[in-house]
């Protein structure tokens, strides 16, 4: 049993104009086996949210905390948030030229589990993942991110999300630029990393479509840089009826 | 000691050619103050089959193939007394690479070394030259490649700190042929290389290839010359640098020329550096001339930058500690050329050193 408790967090980005405050203190606690959707109009700050989480050194954290499983994650390096169980599956995943899914996927759960993994079962481990999500064997000799589709950034997220068995991880708009069919696959994956590692779920949306597949427990409306409203899973209901109008003009 | 036969300019370091290069630390080989040394250090690393013939020969019996306006040829081509010749016979295809290595080094006398490499009609070979050890050493290869053959070149410099390397590499390439080169400089105190190729029958086809990566106080200069004289050749140039360290500077020249009879060309050039550390410094200088517009392309293409703070950001968010993903993303930088060296224990013995170059960094 995990929990992610995030309490008070500010957040500021360097501008040519100084810093300028995204994050207006946020308070949220996702625990193991729950999914959160955070759902909000674009610039709202839920994308920083996600990245100052995750420890990226543009977002500069000037007030709150966030604990995983009471260990303060803000001191630590990005590296050693994921070792603590965290994952984040990125909205815009990076290409790494040269450097093969392959190898990158080794490397990474070697570093998790301090060891290297069995060559054998990993090899299974990796093949399973990838059939799972409808993913050809050739994926894992491509070179990290690099050429790939939307949709197959989208399911090399998830396929991660499942090896790399986090505790709990958020998902940045995992959902945009996807089809019907691939939404579905990579829903499917979220909903088995779930299912199989009791995985807590912080899904950032801006549309309540991925909500047919992967269900939440709760709902957090965010605008202007804080949660404005939080509900049950109707909320996303209603807001699929009214949109936003209402929390941006607050 | 022959007499002079060559009026030698001495360059003062105001020529496009030597604008660059630190004059002083050449040890002489440019301004004629290196003393000879008669060693003849290239030898086979091992027996070569048939089809292929490795001799010295005097060089009143091989006279070069063009002239050379670069004053460490001409003193090479002065002070050699004889030529390494590797010969590959006509229709010959050697599968096994051919290794050669400089087994006599030492920094007391400079090695003026020429060497020609003949591929005849329609054969095939790889050569590598592997370059270790600490030496002054002047080098001057030709390639003379017959129609239809095809050759890969490599040539490590693996060499010790103290070494000053300066070296022509010049490929005449004739009908169909192919040439493909790829140099890996990773050693050295001072390491000037000019690959130059000129075309000399239509439809032949080059790739020159280069990693590099300089560290504090290395000086790595690959400079090279393109000429399409003839129609339907092809050219790719593909060169990639890391530098780390104070005054650590490479030098990246990429010259094209495009003659007007040569219809149909197809030309792209490259130089990609990633600058690991204050203090270093890349120029890089890719020059296209064209002097007819009946191609089929050409293009060229220049890049300096630092490490990209998302790929670091995104492997470490996998867990991946911050020098690993440094590693990797170097590694992944030199990838493309470095696997273009068709034997694993090499690849991994290059990726073993640039992970040894990149760990003086430090982070």
């Amino acid at each position: 049993m995990s929990t992610l408790d995030i309490r008070g967090l500010q957040v500021s980005v360097e501008t040519e104009n100084g810093p300028i405050e995204i994050l207006k203190g946020v308070d949220l606690t996702i625990k193991s086996g729950e999914t959160h959707a955070i759902m909000g109009p674009n610039g709202s700050g839920k994308s920083t949210l996600a990245y100052s989480i995750a420890g990226h050194p543009k977002y500069k954290i000037t007030g709150g905390v966030v604990t995983l499983d009471g260990e303060d994650i803000l001191e630590m390096s990005v590296d050693q948030r994921a070792k603590a169980g965290l994952f984040l599956a990125m909205q815009y995943p990076v290409e790494v030229p040269g450097v093969s899914v392959s190898n990158f996927l080794r490397t990474a759960v070697t570093a998790l589990r301090g060891e290297a993994p069995k060559l054998r079962t990993w090899v299974g481990e990796v093949k399973g993942a990838m059939e799972a999500l409808s993913m050809d064997p050739s994926f894992a000799q491509r070179n990290v991110n690099e050429g790939f589709s939307g949709g197959e950034k989208k399911r090399h997220e998830i396929m991660q999300l499942e090896l790399l068995k986090p505790k709990i991880a958020i998902l940045d708009e995992t959902d945009s630029g996807l089809d019907v069919d691939a939404l579905r696959i990579v829903s499917e994956g979220v909903n088995r990393a779930k299912k199989d590692n009791n995985l807590g779920v912080l899904l950032i949306t801006h549309y309540t479509r991925i909500l047919r597949y992967i269900e939440p427990d709760f709902v957090h409306v965010f605008a202007n840089g804080r949660i404005v409203e939080e509900g049950g899973p109707e909320l996303a209901e209603k807001l699929e009826a009214t949109g936003y109008a209402e929390y941006v003009t607050n | 000691m022959s007499v002079l036969t060559t009026n030698y300019l001495v360059p003062t370091g105001r020529e496009e050619a030597w604008r660059f290069t630190p004059l002083k630390r050449l040890a002489g080989l440019h301004d004629g103050t290196a003393v000879v040394g008669q060693r003849k250090s290239l030898a086979p690393s091992h027996d070569f089959g048939p089809g292929v013939r490795f001799s010295h020969v005097g060089r009143e019996l091989l006279a070069p193939l063009s002239q050379s306006d670069d004053v460490i040829v001409q003193r090479v081509r002065e002070n050699a007394l004889e030529v390494a010749h590797l010969e590959i016979l006509p229709n010959s295809e050697i599968a096994e690479p051919l290794m050669f290595t400089r087994v006599q080094s030492g920094l007391d006398s400079a090695e003026f070394s020429r060497v020609r490499i003949t591929l005849g009609a329609h054969s095939k070979a790889t050569v590598i030259f592997e370059n270790t050890g600490d030496s002054i050493l002047a080098e001057d290869i030709e390639f003379d490649l017959a129609p239809g053959s095809h050759l890969t070149f490599v040539t490590l410099q693996e060499w010790e700190s103290k070494t000053v390397f300066a070296a022509s590499h010049r490929a005449f390439v004739d009908r169909d042929a192919t040439f493909k080169s790829i140099c890996v400089t990773v050693g050295g105190s001072l390491v000037r290389i000019l690959p130059t190729v000129e075309f000399k029958g239509a439809g032949a086809s080059v790739e020159l290839l280069g990693v590099y990566f300089a560290t504090a106080g290395q000086y790595f200069e690959h400079r090279m010359h393109v000429d399409h004289l003839v129609p339907n050749a092809k050219s790719r140039v593909n060169y990639k640098g890391a530098l780390a360290g104070e005054k650590a500077h490479t030098v990246w020249i990429g010259d094209v020329f495009i003659r007007a009879a040569a219809e149909g060309t197809d030309t792209y050039e490259l130089n990609r550096n990633l600058l690991l550390s204050d203090g270093a410094r890349a120029d890089s200088v890719p020059n296209l001339e064209i002097e007819t517009g009946e191609i089929v392309g050409a293009g060229h293409a220049s890049t300096t930058g630092r490490f990209d703070d998302e790929q670091l950001f995104y492997l470490m968010s996998r867990g991946i500690e911050l020098d690993d993903a440094r590693r990797l993303v170097v590694r992944g930088f030199f990838n493309e050329i470095v696997m273009e060296i068709n034997d694993e224990k090499i690849q991994e013995r290059i990726m073993n050193r640039i992970d040894g170059e990149l760990a003086k960094v430090g982070s």
